[in-house]
């Protein structure tokens, strides 16, 4: 590796007198120079003050604005959001109550005022659609909060302070990544202490549990990118504490990756709540959810499979916008993109 | 083969090599279309050597790739013409330009670093130059050594059976050499080929590379920033800025009688052809003006107010190898200096010279493993609390990357508020009229504060870097290669810059650089060191003049076309 | 390559240990009776508790019955289902289904996975790279499940391709929808990985050196570009085994596939926690064997990770 293997010197000093004085050509060589007025001179490095001033939010929103995928998604969510908190805007049908279903509608499909017809039960498909959509958003959000709380704070003390911590998270990480979320997710839930008191928050738990290690990798590599940056040294020589140049500097700076991996997680987590609820273990029965709704019209998916796709198809958007977001994000946030 | 084979017969000296006239070429960007390059033309005879001059951004390195066909995808010849030897390959096929590529027009790119692909063995990536072009026969084995060896690679044949991170980057440089020779091509197009190395590195494998290209008779389209290093290395030199050619002809001439003023511009900037110390403006004028007596002359210091002292500085970084063994490296082995107040000391060296880490001991954010390091009399290392605190104030750094010194969170105002903030200096109304006055010292308008880093070029970063470093007034600045990444134009602003707050408020430099060409515009006196050691120390004018070791005198020697202007 | 190897396989040891004793830990030490859980809370015989006592050790410490299980893992020791069957015997008829199907659906990931990635990332931009991009957010979107029973009742039910599922040899043939299903997830995965890969590669300085050397258009991407990016690529696949192992439980539960996923299902719902355990921990084993293996091959194609 070391340069001290090559015999440069030797080679230099024989090649030195020539270069010295520089060529000169036995050639007649032509001097052209331009007319001034074709290439006209700029101060040094002007400072370029025509476009408005811009911080790094506001840039990625710049271009976010104009991405037909970024807007897409963003009304999707905020369709969803809105009928996860609002459930009754939609549909004067309110599912929860169960005198609303009647075995006489088993099976039947559309008529008026029942637009996806009834499932098994009696009761109206649309109804419990609309109604499903707050379980699912809602283990989807407090997860990723959930993830982005345990997971961002170790991941940027193992980063930023290495050591001990760092070794013993890496090798905590190897662990949980032995074991699949799913694998371990239904370990968990088929515990008495779960079993017995199934809500949306042990599901909630039981992913935040085997979901943290990814925020955490991903935040300590952005934090290892940053927390040798110049910027952070001149801080510390300015007089900043190291656990403030860490919260000033380091964390706003490492949020980036962050933001996109947790918005695509949270598509990933409302799956993984639909399938362990579609295997019998995730949310409880008496929970209105997209994923119990698909487990119960699994028995009559060949006679009536539209009880079945419709769930799905909410399910399947409601994810596909938020992953379509972490997509549109990263494109925005790419820090390649900026430098200039 | 035989060398002389595909040398140049005379009577083919009147048709031109390459020959590029009028040509545009035009990005097409999301921002719509942009000209990269106008009206460039250029003429390379056999055997010459031309080199193309510029800045980052003046469209040299697009000029010369769209010679071989390597635009990047959104690039296109959007105008006129380029001849390879009298044939217009402009729009030739695909097929046309794999066929000179290699055997008739070869690359010798930038960073070796990035270069070599990492998954494949040194001397396979060489014999694959030779296939493609033909040139590969039973003998392909000895071939590859033999070229690898004509560009000074030592041991070459076990060498071509290791991978490029095995090499260090002179190496990997001179492996690239060879691909880009091993096929003899006519024209060698060499963009910045060592702008990533070590001066002395640098200036070795020129050398060579100047050698074996006089031999084989290759003529040789050099890309370069620096109008030293173009002068001494071609008989050509061609001007670029902002895409448009400004000015051509003999290099002796365009250095010493430059005529388009951009071109004056660049040779009164160019560091390597500056024989003095930089004194602002304002104290040339004085000088100037007789009527005046010069007084603005150097800070006057008193012979031992000396506001650093090193003493013994050595520091020992543990390295941990196979298996947990750690073995011990001595990045500075007892170094030794003192800083006069109001001066500049520079400190100049290679990598791995440990003058960087000096400058981390110096600013307290490494601690020396022996000896000390005293600020004002007081050892830094014992600081704690308060006093450190007190020290933060008074010693300010500014880094190399000007991408990287400035939180690309924050916008100028925030950035600069910052140290104020942290010290609890006056309300925000007093600090924002502090900022202004700041901004104004470093030329910068007011109204930059309301922008973020990366709206600012590389040299405004740096001025905003200098503004944050001087809001606490400090004593002492400890610059860590900070116009390393600067172009020329800019860095001689940035200099000047320096040398004018310096007359103004009587600060004191230490700064750490790899360029001897700085030192010579900056600083007041200078310890060169080498492999943690100090080598030479002693005033700036005593080192040019009278340098006592060989490795400083190498050092010297390395900068280009010194003696060109003379 | 022979220390790193060594090396490696001393850093599998305590994830070995790590992920076996958390899997014990949460069945036996979490609060609540673990003869509860293992029978899944419902009411057994005093015969067969004393069976999982004994079987568990549940008399002693928990450090001794964590020691003692992992003896019985690896002599293979698994105890019996509530039918009184060997679970190793039930793992040993279910597992080579799960390999094959699990082969199969890497299989089909590789080959259109790379092959889709590749030309999208070789014509970033066009209409076939946007088309495959969006057709695999669509997939990953959409869950296992879900994709399940539509390619199941399109192509086995209406359409009549295939069998919707599989009899009890499960044959390859009947296989290749699972397959597909199974490995649909994670083929959108490495046609993206492979995407960027390739696109980032292609504007490497090394490709445009590559280039300028002369050699072939063809060349140039399957020497430099192709390699260099299939380096990811395959590492991902490589840990992706391990994953639809597991992930089969899905899969294999709408097409009735007698495969270990389904055996953990079936168990589930039964409630028969031991055999929970004991497959998990199998399944554990086989995912770090095969970091292991992807690690080594990681090694094997990039030659900067050797000597680190």
């Amino acid at each position: 590796m070391s340069e001290n293997l090559t015999p440069e010197n030797d080679l230099s000093k024989s090649a030195k007198p020539a270069a010295r004085q520089g060529k000169v050509s036995s050639r007649v060589i032509e001097h052209f120079v331009a007319p001034l007025e074709e290439t006209p001179l700029v101060a040094v490095d002007k400072v370029d003050m025509t476009a408005a001033p811009l911080s790094l939010w506001a840039d990625a929103w710049k271009n976010l604005r104009k991405q037909p995928l970024f807007i897409i998604s963003a009304l999707l969510i905020l369709a969803v959001l809105v009928v996860a908190i609002f459930p009754q805007w939609f549909t004067h049908i309110d599912p929860t109550d169960q005198s609303t279903c009647s075995l006489n509608d088993s099976g039947e499909g559309a008529r008026s005022g029942h637009p996806l017809g009834f499932t098994l039960q009696g009761c109206d498909v649309y109804a419990r659609m609309i109604y499903g959509t707050r379980a699912s958003l809602m283990v989807g959000v407090f997860t990723t909060i959930g993830v982005l709380l345990l997971g961002g704070i170790m991941g940027a003390l193992a980063g930023y302070y290495g050591g001990w911590l760092d070794a013993i998270l890496a090798r905590l990480g190897d662990i949980f990544f032995a074991l699949p979320m799913i694998l371990g997710a239904i370990i968990i839930m088929q515990l008495p202490a779960f079993r017995d008191n199934r809500s949306v928050w042990t599901v909630i738990v039981t992913l935040v549990v085997f979901g943290w290690p990814q925020i955490a990798r991903i935040t300590r590599g952005a934090v290892i990118e940053n927390r040798n940056a110049d910027f952070v040294t001149a801080s510390k020589a300015l007089g900043l504490s190291s656990f403030k140049a860490l919260v000033k500097h380091v964390i706003p700076n490492s949020m980036a990756p962050v933001i996109v991996v947790a918005s695509i997680s949270l598509g990933t987590f409302i799956v993984a709540e639909a399938t362990l609820s579609f295997l019998g273990l995730g949310l409880p029965q008496s929970v209105m959810s997209w994923g119990n709704d698909i487990s119960d019209a699994q028995p009559q998916v060949r006679n009536n499979p539209a009880v079945l796709l419709w769930p799905a198809l909410a399910l399947s958007i409601t994810v596909l916008s938020f992953i379509m977001l972490g997509d549109a994000l990263r494109d925005a946030l790419d820090p390649k993109a900026r430098k200039r | 083969m035989n060398v002389n084979e595909r040398n140049t017969p005379m009577n083919d000296a009147e048709t031109p090599l390459l020959e590029i006239r009028d040509l545009a070429i035009t990005f097409d960007t999301s921002n719509g279309p942009v000209n990269a390059v106008r009206n460039a033309h250029l003429t390379i005879m056999p055997g010459e050597t031309v080199a193309i001059v510029g800045e980052s951004g003046s469209g040299k390195s697009t000029t010369a790739l769209s010679a071989i066909g390597l635009l990047p995808s959104n690039g296109r010849v959007s105008g006129g013409q380029i001849l390879f030897d009298g044939e217009d390959i402009t729009h030739a096929s695909e097929k046309r330009i794999i066929e000179l590529r290699g055997n008739s027009i070869g690359m010798v790119p930038q960073d070796p670093m990035s270069n070599l692909n990492p998954v494949w063995k040194i001397g396979f990536q060489v014999k694959e130059t030779l296939k493609a072009n033909g040139l590969a026969g039973a003998n392909s084995k000895d071939r590859v050594a033999e070229v690898l060896a004509e560009a000074g690679l030592p041991d070459a044949a076990a060498r071509a059976k290791q991978y490029p991170h095995e090499f260090s980057g002179g190496m990997r440089q001179r492996a690239l050499i060879a691909i880009g020779l091993a096929c003899r091509p006519r024209l060698l197009i060499a963009d910045e080929p060592t702008s990533a190395l070590d001066v002395t590195v640098q200036r070795q494998i020129l050398d060579h590379l100047d050698t074996m290209t006089t031999e084989l008779g290759t003529a040789v389209l050099l890309i370069t920033h620096d109008l030293g290093l173009a002068a001494e290395r071609a008989e050509k030199v061609v001007v670029m800025y902002k895409g448009q050619v400004v000015e051509s002809g003999p290099a002796l001439e365009i250095l010493r009688n430059p005529q388009h003023p951009y071109t004056q511009r660049l040779v009164n900037s160019a560091p390597s052809l500056s024989s003095r110390r930089l004194q602002s403006e304002k104290s040339k004028t004085a000088e100037t003006q007789l009527t005046k007596p010069a007084v603005v002359a150097a800070p006057v210091a008193t012979a031992d107010d000396h506001i650093v002292q090193v003493s013994n500085l050595t520091k020992v970084f543990k390295i941990r190898g196979a298996l947990g063994k750690s073995t011990d490296f001595k990045a500075v082995d007892d170094v030794s200096f003192d800083v006069k107040r109001g001066t500049t000391m520079a400190i100049v060296g290679e990598s791995g010279s440990g003058k960087s880490t000096v400058a981390q001991m110096a600013l307290s954010l490494l601690t020396p493993t022996e000896g000390n390091i005293k600020f004002d009399g007081v050892d830094v290392t014992s600081l704690r609390g308060k006093a450190l605190f007190d020290f933060r104030r008074r010693v300010q750094p500014i880094f190399q990357d000007p991408y990287g010194s400035l939180d690309p969170m924050l916008n100028i105002y925030r950035t600069i508020e910052e140290p104020l903030k942290i010290h609890k200096i006056g309300d925000s109304k007093s600090r924002e009229k502090k900022v202004r006055e700041l901004l104004d010292q470093v030329s910068m308008p007011a109204a930059t504060m309301h922008r973020y880093p990366n709206e600012l070029s590389g040299g405004q970063r740096q001025r905003i870097a200098i503004a944050r470093a001087l809001a606490l007034n400090p004593d002492l600045i400890i610059c860590d290669e900070a116009v390393s990444a600067l172009d020329v134009l800019v860095q001689a602003q940035v200099l000047n810059l320096l040398a004018e707050l310096q007359e103004d408020l009587g600060l004191t430099y230490l700064f750490i650089t790899h360029d001897l060409a700085v030192v010579r515009q900056i600083a007041d006196n200078v310890t060169v060191m080498q492999k943690g050691r100090v080598v030479e120390s002693g005033t700036t004018d005593e080192i040019f003049a009278n340098p006592s070791q060989s490795y400083t005198q190498d050092l010297l020697n390395a900068i280009p076309g010194a003696t060109l202007l003379a | 390559m022979v220390m790193f190897a060594f090396r490696r396989f001393l850093q599998l040891i305590p994830v070995f240990f790590g992920a076996t004793l958390l899997v014990y830990f949460l069945v036996f030490a979490t609060p609540g009776d673990p003869i509860a859980a293992l029978s899944g809370g419902k009411p057994m015989a005093p015969a067969v508790e004393a069976a999982l006592r004994a079987q568990y050790n549940l008399d002693q410490p928990f450090w001794i019955q964590y020691g003692l299980y992992l003896k019985n893992l690896v002599t293979l020791n698994l105890g019996q289902t509530f039918s009184g069957q060997e679970v190793s015997a039930v793992i040993a008829r279910a597992y080579p289904v799960t390999a094959r199907l699990a082969i199969m659906a890497l299989a089909i990931e590789a080959i259109f996975g790379v092959l889709f990635g590749v030309i999208a990332g070789l014509r970033k931009g066009k209409l076939f790279d946007s088309t495959v991009l969006v057709a695999s957010l669509v997939v990953i979107a959409v869950p296992t499940f879900v994709l399940g029973f539509v390619l199941q009742l399109v192509v086995g039910v209406k359409l009549g391709w295939a069998r919707p599922t599989v009899s009890g040899a499960a044959p390859w043939n009947e296989l290749i929808l699972p397959a597909v299903v199974l490995g649909l997830v994670s083929l959108a995965y490495v046609i993206r990985l492979t995407r960027t890969s390739i696109s980032e590669n292609m504007n490497a300085d090394y490709v445009r050196t590559a280039t300028a050397k002369g050699l072939s258009r063809r060349r140039v991407v399957v020497v430099h570009i192709l390699r260099n990016s299939l380096i990811p690529v395959i590492t991902f696949l490589g840990a992706d085994l391990g994953a639809l192992m597991g992930g089969a439980i899905v899969t294999e539960g709408i097409f009735n596939v007698p495969g270990v996923g389904n055996l953990l299902y079936k168990a589930i719902l039964k409630g028969e926690s031991a055999t929970v355990v004991a497959v998990v921990s199998i399944l554990v084993i086989v995912f770090v064997v095969a970091n292991l293996i992807v690690d080594l091959l990681y090694a094997w194609l990039d030659p900067r990770i050797r000597y680190v």
